[in-house]
């Protein structure tokens, strides 16, 4: 995370003094943007940096949803299934999608370029359902657009 | 539309949401008008307005504000809470995306009447074009002069866009601000209240984004003009997101007293495939079910809903179709408080897992008589003891659920499958 410190440093600018303690979620958001998941090294450089407790980042590394301590596929399809989602057929929309890259909720595929995740509510109910591909948001998804998705993932490599 | 608009007032372009185009609708003119006036007067002029809370308690935003004591020399923070998170609720992301020059004119409105140096907007993480966008627009802001720099009278403001890591608690207000600090998102107990001891110890206002966005038009059009609109209880508009088995699901701008049963059949279109309605969530999922019976006679506004037993909330209405089976509809619903119980608190921590354990077990076809009376009784012994209002609101929802449709529940422990084949889509 060293080479991020600069970046950090701009980021802190922007807080009121004295706001240390608040920079551990976007400092975890950015790690993890650049290497894909949060590893021990981070850990230890971000308490050094921050001067806040290892305990502090442990426990937000842990309950935070977003955020990981293991890599994903190289697209992370996070699918809703809370209840708007499943209303307009969100349930047969991920079992479709798992049968196509052959995975269960949570797995990755053998090469290592899809991850297939449930999510509750994104926030995106009247265009559901919706699946997160990384950071977008592809809405009104049935099993026809999730094939044509797929195709044009595996296509980019 | 739905009555008259306060918020979505014009076309939505792929560059509306600019400064450029925010100027040629008149913004930041009601920014000059405000840094004229006193502090104090932005205040009454809220309080008389009669403004609601669109987060989901309608608490009056002006009574919120009262507590504030800018003239004590303290440091005072705003946060614009737009982690949107209820189930059913897209309506604040409308504002992010469309709208977002309206925020920051808002939260500098209210940072000046307040008294606030340092503003955050704290959105949820999952959120990407709603951050770029209000992002960008803060960033435009900072270009145009308009934000770190004094204005007129020596006011300066800055604006921090804090952006979550997925969890639901987040949206609750104490929750919030314990994110910002940086741990995970514990609510405290109140008092002392968060105008009094907040973010950082400091006095810290919590608005929702739809609230805030409807600073600037009070002050433009003064709190008179404003409690026009509406209702005498419930003045101005809501936003109703809308979604479920509904032809045309999405953000409408609903005027107070608006019939509902006119906004469901005409504004939106009616049900999907013309299928019978059989019930509505009214405001994100935590609120109670309203059956169509029940929402007949009523109209949107607080003084209508709340006496038959439900509430407006967060606006995040969910239409369901006759022949939806309401005990999986349930099953999904205790699985999200489950998973997104914080487990500060004991009676929902484990309660959540209990009822998510008994609902599953109901839909394997192994339930068994007494766990209907057992949902109820996990669910009133949530009711008010636990620090946040999680744990009460799953309690709601259960109850509400219950209470309507327990003959399905009797039917699903009896026969060990649904009533309604178990479907939670509206057949074509």
């Amino acid at each position: 995370m060293r080479h991020l410190i600069p970046e950090f440093e701009a980021m802190k600018a922007r807080y009121p003094e004295g706001f240390e303690s608040s920079l551990v979620l976007p400092c975890l958001r950015r790690i993890q943007e650049d290497r894909g998941f949060v590893a021990d090294e981070d850990i230890a450089g971000l308490c050094e940096y921050l001067g806040v407790p290892r305990g502090q980042v442990e426990e937000v590394l842990s309950y935070y949803t977003m955020l990981r301590r293991e890599g994903v596929g190289k697209y992370h399809l996070q699918a809703c299934r809370n209840i708007a989602c499943s209303m307009r057929g969100a349930e047969g929309v991920i079992a479709h999608l798992c049968r196509r890259l052959g995975v269960e909720p949570g797995g990755t595929t053998a090469d290592g370029r899809f991850t297939v995740t449930e999510v509750e509510c994104l926030g995106s109910c009247g265009t559901a359902p919706v699946v997160m591909v990384n950071e977008a948001y592809h809405e009104n998804m049935t099993a026809e657009k999730l094939d044509a998705l797929v195709d044009e993932l595996k296509a980019k490599g | 539309m739905p009555g008259r608009q306060l918020i979505m007032t014009f076309e939505v372009t792929p560059t509306s949401h600019t400064l450029a185009e925010y100027k040629a609708r008149g913004g930041y003119e009601t920014l000059a008008k405000a840094l004229a006036m006193d502090p104090a007067a932005i205040t009454k002029e809220v309080t008389a307005s009669g403004l609601l809370g669109h987060g989901g308690a309608a608490f009056p935003v002006g009574r919120k504000w009262g507590v504030m004591k800018p003239n004590l020399g303290e440091i005072h923070y705003l946060c614009a809470n737009a982690d949107e998170g209820e189930p059913g609720t897209f309506k604040d992301r409308w504002i992010l995306e469309n709208a977002p020059h309206l925020l920051v004119e808002s939260m500098m409105i209210t940072s000046y009447a307040l008294g606030v140096r340092h503003a955050f907007v704290y959105i949820r993480g999952e959120f990407d074009l709603p951050f770029r966008r209000i992002q960008g627009a803060i960033d435009e802001a900072y270009a145009a002069g308009l934000l770190g720099k004094p204005q007129a009278g020596g006011f300066t403001l800055d604006i921090v866009v804090y952006r979550g890591a997925g969890s639901y608690v987040c949206g609750e207000a104490s929750g919030l601000i314990t994110s910002i600090e940086g741990r995970k998102p514990y609510p405290r107990n109140r008092p002392p209240r968060l105008t009094v001891r907040g973010l950082f110890q400091k006095p810290t206002v919590i608005n929702n984004v739809e609230s805030l966005a409807n600073i600037t038009g009070i002050i433009r059009m003064g709190a008179e003009e404003f409690r026009k609109v509406g209702t005498a209880k419930s003045p101005g508009t809501q936003l109703v997101s809308i979604s479920g088995h509904i032809a045309k699901p999405g953000v409408y701008e609903v005027e107070y007293g608006y019939p509902w049963a006119k906004f469901l059949d005409e504004d939106c279109g009616g049900m999907l495939n013309g299928a019978k309605m059989k019930c509505v969530v009214p405001g994100g999922i935590s609120t109670k079910v309203l059956t169509r019976a029940e929402i007949e006679p009523l109209n949107l506004s607080h003084e209508s809903v709340n006496p038959a037993g439900s509430g407006l909330g967060s606006g995040g209405m969910i239409v369901i179709a006759e022949g939806t089976c309401m005990v999986r509809l349930l099953q999904v619903l205790l699985r999200f408080y489950h998973h997104e119980s914080c487990g500060q608190c004991t009676p929902c921590r484990e309660g959540m897992g209990w009822m998510h354990k008994i609902i599953d077990r109901i839909v394997a076809g192994e339930g068994v008589p007494e766990d209907i009376e057992r949902l109820y009784a996990i669910s009133h012994a949530n009711d008010g003891t636990t620090i946040c209002g999680m744990g009460d609101a799953a309690g709601f929802a259960t109850v509400g659920i219950l209470n309507k449709f327990r003959d399905e529940f009797e039917f699903f422990i009896r026969e060990k499958r649904s009533k309604c084949d178990g479907r939670l889509e509206c057949l074509a």
